[in-house]
């Protein structure tokens, strides 16, 4: 990799944001938006796994599952519970779209981890589609279930009057906020720990303080296989929560 | 001179195109300046390819995958519930089962009584029976002896008496009376009553 090149020229050099370069897959031109890069071979293989854990692994449609098809059902009971639990029954019509967004960052930032791996939900550009795309669609499903109803939610029925557009200012601000929060999150996230993970790769290069380094990639690894199953579990618990405000705007 | 600054100009456009292909090739392991995240450049690209995965995992998402395992864990409940209820129903069948049993045994109890009742009665008739036969000859065969035995006393009674006339007539007659047959008879007949019997 680029690290270890660099290392062999100047005694220590790091390079930790290398890793998210946006590359064209076949060409060394430019980037159009057309262009088939790693994000667009990386998108394609989590839908490919995806597709492999989701579809192929459930084709036996077994009364006892096999081991794949005991994942598929875990993944689906824990998002389905999830919706249920948080977003009420009435929130389980979106359920495929809140299962969508948990196996693509799950998948996303599993396959992240593999080494020489791109990992796609690090990018703001990505996480932003994703965040927008809950904000718009809450915000719209909102608006069409509870019309002006929806706006309840900015105007805190259980303060008292007096402080009640204050509270308004602050929930409208919190309101839009949220993609913002929603979206950096998991891209931070995904950022600070493969960038880490780099750096402690870089001081492998000095002899003295390889076997600490190495050990300490160890160990962030380990935490960031953590951090990449919880930040997903988040990414799909708020939008629920979003889902909710939007179904019952009423505090 | 035109001519001139021409090649010179197709020159330094050439190595000024070289240059910039050199650049870009060597942008390919150039590393990093800033973030990458936030090359704008970039984000077209990666929000075009990332909608269509998108798309296609949602399609395939809500149409494929989650009425599949919906189905087959909807399908695993019912076969729980339809093997919990066969169960259920296995465990009336083993109690009834058991109290057909428990009934069968009591009966045999009950007809083994029964039967060894009707033996003891049938028994108990023939042995009553055979008593009766055997209280019967008995009480023939007493008769018959107690028959003898009045027989053999009246002749000793009588023999007795004959020899007690005979010597009472001997002794009248020693004694020098007149033997009246009648009154010795009398005397005999009264002494000997209450000797006999």
């Amino acid at each position: 990799m680029a690290t270890e090149a660099q290392g062999e020229a100047t005694d220590l050099s790091f390079h930790p944001m290398d890793q998210f370069i946006v590359r064209p897959l076949f060409s060394d031109g430019p980037v159009h938006w057309y262009t088939p890069t790693n994000v667009t071979l990386w998108l394609f293989l989590i839908v490919l796994a995806t597709l492999g854990l989701l579809v192929l692994g459930t084709r036996g449609r077994a009364i006892v599952p096999t081991r794949g098809q005991s994942i598929a059902e875990m993944a689906y009971g824990l998002v389905h519970k999830m919706v249920s639990d948080i977003a009420g029954k009435d929130g389980l019509k979106y359920f495929p779209y809140v299962m969508t967004l948990f196996m693509f960052i799950v998948f996303a930032n599993f396959l992240g981890l593999l080494p020489m791996a791109f990992t796609v939900t690090s990018h703001i550009a990505v996480t932003g589609v994703l965040a927008l795309s809950v904000f718009l669609t809450v915000t719209a499903i909102g608006f069409i279930k509870n019309g002006a109803h929806f706006l309840d939610l900015f105007w805190v029925r259980s303060a008292p009057l007096a402080i009640r557009p204050v509270l308004a200012v602050i929930e409208v601000i919190s309101y839009f906020v949220r993609p913002v929060s929603h979206s950096i999150r998991l891209a931070g996230n995904m950022i600070a720990g493969h960038a880490v993970i780099k750096v402690f790769a870089g001081f492998a290069a000095i002899a003295a303080v390889a076997p600490v380094a190495i050990v300490a990639v160890v160990g962030m690894y380990a935490f960031e296989i953590l951090v990449a199953f919880i930040q997903a579990y988040v990414f799909t618990i708020l939008t629920c929560v979003y889902l909710k405000d939007a179904l019952h705007p009423s505090h | 001179m035109i001519s001139l600054l021409e090649v010179a100009a197709t020159v330094a456009a050439d190595e000024y195109t070289e240059s910039v292909a050199s650049s870009v090739a060597y942008g390919e392991s150039e590393t990093a300046t800033g973030l990458p995240q936030l090359d704008l450049s970039t984000f077209g690209n990666q929000i075009f390819w990332l909608i269509i995965s998108l798309l296609v995992l949602y399609w395939v998402v809500a149409k494929i995958a989650l009425p599949r395992i919906g189905a087959v864990l909807s399908d695993r409940q019912g076969a729980i519930t339809g093997d919990l209820m066969a169960a259920e129903e296995f465990k009336l069948k083993a109690k009834e089962a058991e109290a057909a049993y428990d009934k069968a045994l009591a009966d045999a109890r009950a007809e083994a009584g029964k039967i060894v009742a009707a033996n003891r009665a049938e028994i108990q008739k023939d042995l009553d029976a055979a008593i009766a036969h055997a209280d019967a000859e008995i009480a023939a065969r007493a008769s018959e002896s107690e028959g003898r035995i009045r027989q053999i006393r009246d002749s000793a009674d009588s023999d007795a008496r004959d020899v007690a006339r005979d010597v009472a007539a001997e002794l009248v007659r020693a004694f020098g009376g007149t033997t009246d047959q009648a009154a010795i008879d009398q005397a005999v007949d009264r002494r000997m009553k209450g000797v006999l019997q």
